[in-house]
Order: structure tokens, then sequence, then C-alpha cells
């Protein structure tokens, strides 16, 4: 395939796209904030499984019989699998067996299929270490890039990544998805996908910075960007394979990780094409900045 | 030959676990021998159950059956059968076979999400073990001075730090000297942070921080034990339990069904307390009223001072006394046999109360800064007095203890005794249980979706690259077989998540490749000869995806160090997959590309 897309002619248009998008996520978050899970609430929740259809109501009306008042009762994949949620900030250990036992007296038949419960204080010690992580993954990243690239470079990476998991994170604050530890871990591997899909054009550009002279910076870009495009299209197409399979195969558990990820790759894939690409034009690259460094110790030569 | 390693070491995963059964003594100190494999042996071919093979592991014996009912069934023989004397545990054995283990090969090991089974974390109560610590330096402290005739005005503890003010000078600095000399540790450290006022005879002392250390290590390293104690008595095989952090204790049991039972005898921070009943002319300072655990007993007097508690209980065993009351009798190691033999000489007479103590939680109504109101959850500890006997001669290490209940409490008191006590109280903060049957459906979703990601790459490629797509193919089959060598190699749990992190890598280990025959595109189209094109594609994608590669890992060893449980299952195979796409799509794709277009004169190359 050979593409020959004027990508960077339409950079504005990108530019305010990325800008409403990341404007109506940053919104979304502070004003709504995430539905965090039970890794990050704390909380107690229970998984059973009937033998038919399970009768919700039934369910909602022993839990508030049995004195329970913030609960959420809901089917869990299928209709006879029910999960119930209770937020308890007391941290007591016993409500899953104390549930499971007055619902296993109203049916026999009840299986039992998990119970969690996440205590107050690790709640929020898990919130805190998977900020943490996040920030630490990219300083190192943006260590890495400046390293091996050029500090434009990395800032140019990072500001994709950001840009990724705000737009992420916003999609799941705005539609009300569980956002627990799995959706966390898919996050960062959001960040490396998107990263080697980033490295991967800069590459190039590099490369073509230094090749050829006399051409002007949004040329170069545009070309780099044209030269990688097939590749960088064929690896999200086989990433959001697995990654559909996982969704529709890989059970309930992984749903919100494979959402997670299948987001991350479409806006990784166009966050590597345009954020990047953006963000060195507008920090005006030159050809200088990429020029090979002269071997180190050639000025010394000159030395009585 | 990496690869081969990776064929022989993924092998063991394709031989099933059959169901067995792992049976091993009551007491931990003793190993199976021939004697129990004999019995066993007996046991089970009278039964007439499916037994397989019986033999001698480590300290086990293990029984493997054909099926899972007979398991079920060979499990109520042999208890029936064994009672107390042994522990019957079911258990998942590999039938790797025997050239395999010599080897170090085994199956992966699955994660509580695949196999079934309960995770606890539990916090010690780090502050009740340092005021009990300093209730009893207290106690000691008051006694040296009572017995050095130095004249104490007052003593107390306030929260963290002890008082004591003295009448005179010259107590004051017998009292400083005292303290001086025991702050003098073998390391240097100071045990104390001591204040001390010459002006009004006052000293402050409190534990320092490197003598709170100790006592955190300890009490969480005693507790660490007796958690292992109790989860050996539950029989549960290949259980785990770890120090986690600084005050964390994590425990897995894989493949514990009824989770109910194992959290009541887990979560359990009985501990006993023996005391001489206090005389009427013991001060009020010297003494503590304790309820009878039998409400329709009233309450009793003993004296404050711990004569032996329950870490010096070396072994308990319930019994029946002569009138056929339960009872449970109790060995006490040397130094707790000296300090029952001091108490009780010369009290001949007197009444021995045993008190039970046990970790309680009660929810009380308070207010946050809002003034809103919230009911916060408090630990407090109780004790109640389970028996009070006369003593009727010196006791030494092994004595018994009557007045327990009913049989059944007192094996359950006998047993929570066995397993030592617990140096600090514990609570839960994190419980996950998951059912037998999510773990099963748990791996075979995650078996179909690495099937139907695997089969859809491999089929997109093969249509868009053809012969080269086919290499790529055989390369990330590879790939796959090495992540489960390496990940059964290197003892690597598999978890839920950690399939999901092969299937990922599925998708993404193609991209090395994709890279590559791009490059070899562009050079054919700029006009260079086949062999060169493919010379010049691998060479110049090289670096493009080490630095690709090398910045997800990056990512992926920072979940790694954050992550807890399952995301550290995924970083695993998120990392393990990084590194070995990086071998088979580089190496390996070249050597079946050589072996294709190596050596050939090609006119014309199509990628």
């Amino acid at each position: 395939m050979n593409f020959n897309i004027p990508f960077m002619s339409y950079r504005k248009f990108a530019t305010i796209g990325s800008l409403v998008l990341l404007v109506i996520s940053i919104g979304s978050l502070s004003f709504k904030g995430l539905n965090l899970g039970l890794d990050f609430s704390g909380g107690t929740l229970i998984e059973v499984s009937y033998e038919e259809a399970a009768d919700l109501v039934d369910i909602r009306d022993l839990m508030t019989n049995n004195g329970f008042d913030d609960f959420q009762v809901v089917n869990f994949g299928s209709n006879s699998d029910v999960l119930i949620k209770v937020a308890d900030k007391n941290g007591n250990s016993q409500l899953g067996d104390v549930i499971y036992k007055f619902l296993l007296d109203a049916d026999p038949s009840t299986e039992l299929k998990r119970i969690e419960f996440v205590g107050p204080q690790i709640g929020s010690e898990l919130r805190d270490q998977g900020g943490l992580g996040m920030l630490v993954a990219l300083g190192m990243i943006l260590l890495y890039v400046a390293f091996r690239f050029q500090y434009k470079f990395a800032l140019g990476a990072v500001a994709a990544l950001a840009h990724d998991v705000v737009i992420i994170l916003g999609l799941f604050s705005l539609l009300s998805w569980d956002f627990d530890l799995t959706v966390l871990a898919a996050l960062l591997a959001v960040i490396g996908y998107s990263l080697n899909d980033t490295i991967v054009v800069s590459d190039r550009i590099r490369e073509n910075f230094r090749g050829e002279r006399g051409f002007e910076p949004d040329e170069i870009v545009n070309r780099s960007i044209n030269q990688t495009l097939s590749r960088t299209l064929i690896t999200s197409l086989t990433t959001l394979l697995v990654l559909f399979a996982l969704f529709f195969f890989g059970g309930d558990m992984i749903r919100g990780f494979s959402q997670a990820l299948i987001i991350g790759v479409l806006v990784g894939t166009y966050s590597s094409i345009y954020v990047v690409a953006n963000m060195l034009l507008g920090l005006s690259i030159t050809q200088d900045d990429l020029a090979i460094p002269e071997p180190e110790g050639a000025e010394f030569d000159d030395m009585p | 030959m990496v690869l081969s390693i990776g064929v022989i070491y993924s092998l063991p995963n394709l031989y099933p676990a059959k169901p067995a059964i792992q049976i091993a003594y009551t007491d931990s100190g003793k190993s199976a021998d021939q004697i129990l494999l004999n019995q066993v042996k007996g046991i089970l071919e009278d039964q007439s159950t499916g037994v397989e093979s019986v033999g001698l592991k480590d300290n086990n014996i293990i029984a493997k059956f054909s099926s899972f009912d007979d398991q079920l069934a060979g499990k109520a023989a042999l208890q029936k059968s064994l009672l107390d004397e042994a522990i019957v545990a079911l258990n998942l054995e590999p039938s790797t076979p025997q050239w395999l283990r010599n080897i170090g090969g085994g199956p992966l090991k699955l994660g509580l999400d695949l196999s079934g089974g309960v995770h606890f974390l539990l916090e010690v109560d780090i502050d009740s073990a340092l005021d009990n610590r300093l209730e009893s330096l207290l106690n000691q402290y008051r006694k040296k001075f009572r017995d050095d005739r130095i004249n104490v005005e007052s003593s107390r503890k306030d929260n963290k730090d002890l008082f004591f003010s003295f009448a005179s000078d010259e107590d004051y600095n017998k009292a400083l000297r005292i303290f001086n000399e025991d702050n003098i540790t073998p390391l240097g450290t100071p045990l104390y942070d001591l204040t001390a006022n010459s002006v009004r005879n006052l000293v402050e002392l409190a534990y320092s921080q490197s003598a709170i250390k100790e006592i955190r290590d300890y009490a969480v390293g005693q507790n660490l034990m007796t958690l292992r104690n109790r989860v050996n008595e539950l029989g549960v095989s290949e259980p785990i339990v770890q120090r986690q952090g600084s005050s964390r204790i994590v425990v897995q049991l894989p493949g514990v069904q009824d989770t109910t039972a194992a959290k009541k005898i887990i979560g359990k921070t009985a501990n006993l307390e023996f005391r001489l009943e206090a005389a009427s002319t013991t001060s009020r300072l010297r003494k503590e009223e304790f309820d009878y655990q039998d409400e329709r007993m009233g309450s009793a007097f003993l004296e404050k001072n711990i004569i032996v508690a329950g870490e010096r209980v070396t072994n308990a065993s319930a019994g029946f006394d002569e009138s056929g009351f339960a009872q449970v009798n109790i060995t006490l190691d040397m130094q707790g046999g000296r300090a029952m033999q001091k108490a009780t000489t010369g009290n001949i007479g007197r009444r021995l109360g045993v008190l039970f103590v046990e970790q309680k939680s009660k929810s009380v109504l308070a207010q946050d800064e809002d003034g809103n109101d919230v009911i916060e959850q408090t630990s407090y500890i109780e004790k109640e007095i389970i028996s009070l006997a006369t003593v009727q001669a010196v006791l030494g290490t092994a004595f018994r203890i009557t007045g327990v209940g009913s049989p059944q409490e007192a094996s359950e008191l006998a047993l929570l005794l066995r397993a030592g006590a617990l140096a600090a109280p514990m609570k839960f903060v994190e419980e996950r249980t998951v059912g037998p049957s999510l773990g099963k459906e748990n791996i075979e979703l995650g078996v179909r979706s690495i099937i139907i990601g695997l089969l859809s790459v491999i089929g997109f490629m093969l249509f868009y690259y053809r012969w080269f797509g086919f290499a790529a193919n055989i390369a990330l089959f590879a790939n796959v077989v090495l992540i489960t060598g390496f990940m059964s190699l290197l003892g690597a749990t598999l978890t839920l998540p950690g399939i999901a992190g092969i299937v990922l890598t599925i998708g993404m280990a193609v991209d090395a490749n994709v890279l590559i025959f791009s490059r070899i595109r562009e050079e054919l189209k700029e006009g260079k000869d086949p062999q060169t094109a493919i010379q010049e594609g691998f060479s110049r994608a090289f670096v493009t995806i080490i630095d690709a590669n090398v910045t997800t890992l990056i990512a992926s060893i920072v979940l790694y160090a954050i992550g807890t449980g399952p995301v550290k299952g995924f970083a695993i195979t998120l990392s393990i997959g990084i590194l070995t796409s990086m071998f088979t799509a580089i190496l390996g794709t070249r050597a079946i590309i050589n072996l294709m277009y190596g050596n050939k004169n090609i006119k014309e190359l199509r990628v």
C-alpha cells in the first residue's frame, strides 16, 4: 500500500478535535468523576449463580429486609448470574459471608462464584499507587525517549500518551464504566502500545530528517507518517483482532480491560499520527536538532 | 536451541492435572512414613475406590485418582478411618512425566482466579502489640523498684509513654541509673527514648524508633508463623503465607471450598492467659475484674500479672476428664513451665484462672471533620474467664484445664492453641474468594480467546503477506510456546489478566514482522534486488524494534512494581511476551525466510 495523504494540512482540525475531546474528558472527570470499581472504592462484592433466571427484585427485597440500604444488584454476564455490590465504609469483612448465607437460605441452589472484599484503607492505597505508577511510567519513558532521540520527541511522545490516557479516562467517566485494577493495567498497556506506535513514527521522522536536506519540516513529517502508515494500520488491526476476541470470548471479568484497550488502540493510533507530529512542528523542530553528534573526543584532538 | 528449551518446558502443560489427595500427620513435627503409607493403601483398597497410585512425596502421602468422584469417595473413607491422626486434603497433582520433572519441568501455576480459592490480606495491629509490651514493661519496672526499695510516687501508662515520678532525689537517681543500664542494647541502638526531669523527679519513657521496628518485626514474624501453622492445620495443598510490606500478611489458599470455615480458623486471634485469682487484700491497682464466658457464673477478680500466655504453649489436645467432661491438655515450653512452677509454688489452694482472649470489633457512632455522623469500626479485645480452678499441686510444663464447654469447643480451642498464639491481633483488610466453577469457566474463556485471537491474526497475516506471513506465523506460534515454556520454567503464576497479557502479546508480536516486511517492500520499490532488500529490511527495522519494545518494557515493569496479584500476572506475561517476541520475530523469522529464499536467485519477490 502506498499512501500520500497530506496529513499535515489537516493539522489544525486535528488539533481542534483533540482539544475538544480533552476538554470534554477533563470536564467529565472533574464534574462527574470516575465510577470507581471495588478495587479503589472499597466495599464488598458477591457474585452468585442460579439454576434459572434470577429474580433481581426478590434479591433486592431480601437485601433490604436484611438491613442493607446502600447496595446494587445487577445481572452479570447471563440472566442467571447476579452481582451484588455493597458500599461499606466500615470495612466489615464478614458481609460477603452474611449475604451468601441468606441467599442460600432463600434458595438452596444458589452457587457462590466469588466474594471480594476490599477494605477502605486498601482502596485508597491502590488509588494512590495507581496514580503514582502512571506518573512514574510516563517519567521514565520521557527520560528514555529524551536519551534515545531528543527532548522534543520526548515531549511529543509523553504528550501523546497523556492525551490517550486522559481521553480513555474521560470516556470511562462519561459512560460511567467501572474503573478497576484491570482497567488501570489496560491503561498502562495502552501507554506501552501507543508508545510503540509513536516510536516507530518518530524513528522514521528522525531518519528522514537526517537523510535528506532541503525539505520543509512539515513535508518531511508528512512523508514519514505516510511511509509508516501501512505498518501502523496493520499492527492496529492485528491488535484489535485479538482484543475483540478477548472482548467477545474472554468473559465478563476482563471486559473492562478489553474495552479500555480497544479505545486505547484507536486513540493511540490517531495520537501517534497527529499529536506527536503536531508537538514536533509546534516546537519547531529543525534538522540541526537531529544532526548526528560529532564523535566524542573529536574536539580534543586539536588540543596540544 | 532456545526454542527447543521453550518447547520442552512448555510440554508439562499438555499433561492434565490428576485429582489427588494429600495426607499428612496432624502433628506437624512428624513427617509421613511407611506406616501411614500402608495404612492409607489399606483403607483405599478396602473401599475399592479408583485409586491409581499411592506414594510418598516430601512429607506427605499423595494418592492419585482417575476421577473427581473417586477422589471425593477416597477422602471420605480416609477421614473416617484416620480421624484426627492425619490431615486429609484434596489436591490436584500434575501428571508430568518423570524425565520432565527431573530437569525441573512442571506445569504453570494457576492463580486463584483460575484455580478457585481464597485470598486474604491481613493487617497486623502493631499498636496493640506495642500497648501490650508497654503494659508489661510498666509492671516489670514497678516490681523492680519495689524489690530495690526505690520509692515510686506514681507510675502510669499514657498512650505510648510511661510516666514515673519518684519521692526523693535519691530514688530518682537510682531509678534513672536502672533505666540507663537497660537502655544499652548489644547493638548500641537505644531501646528507649528517655526524658528525665531532675527538678520534679519525673521520668518519661517511650520505645525508640528502632525498638518499635523490632517489635513490629517480631509481631509480624510471629503472626506469620502462627498463620502458617493454622493453614497447615486446615490441610490445604500449596498455600501461600507471606509478609507484604511492613505490617501486612497475604494468605492464599487455592482450592479451598469452604471459605467461611477457613476464615474462622485464620481470623481467630484467640489467646490464653493464665493468671492467679486476686486475694481480697490485693490492691485495686493490681487486679482486674473479668466476666465468665458462661454468663450465669458472673465475674471474678484476677491479678494483673500474667503468668503465662498462649505463645508458650507447645502442644494442646482435647480430651475428657474422669467424669466425662471435655478438657484441654496443655503442654508448655521450658520457660513457660518454669514460670508456671514459680507462680504455683506456695500458692497451692489458691485458684488459677484461664482467660480466653479474643479480638472483636464493634461499631460506634462518631463524627467526621464535617460534623456528619459516621459509623466507625473499632476493634477491641475481649477477655473472658473460661476456667477458675483450685491449684491442687505445683504445676509444670504439662497440665490440663477443665470447664471448656462442649467437646467441639474443646477441640477448637486445642487447635488454636496448638497452632500458636498471635503476637498481635489482626484484621482482614482485603478478601477475594473465587468459587471453583468460576475458576474453571475463566480457564475455558481464557483459552478460547487465546485460540480465536491467534487464529484470526494468523489468518490475516497469511492473507496479507502470503509466504512472508507464513514465516511470521511460525514465529508467532513459537512465541506462544516460548511464553508458556518460560513461565513454567520461572515458576510464574498464570492469572486471568495474565491470559489477557498473552492474547495482547499475540496481537502486538507481529508488529516487529510487519515493520520488517514494510521495510523490505520499500527497499524493493527503490529497485534493490530481493536478497539485498531482505538484508536491509531486517537491519534497518532492527533499531526501531528495539526502541519500541524497550519503552513498552518500561511500562510493563512499572506495572509489575505497582500492581498486586492479578495485575502483576498481566505484567509478567506482557514482559516475557515482549522479550520472546523480539527474539522470535527477529531471529526466528529471519531463519525461516533464509530457509525459504536464501541461496536462491530470486527474480521477483512478493511481500
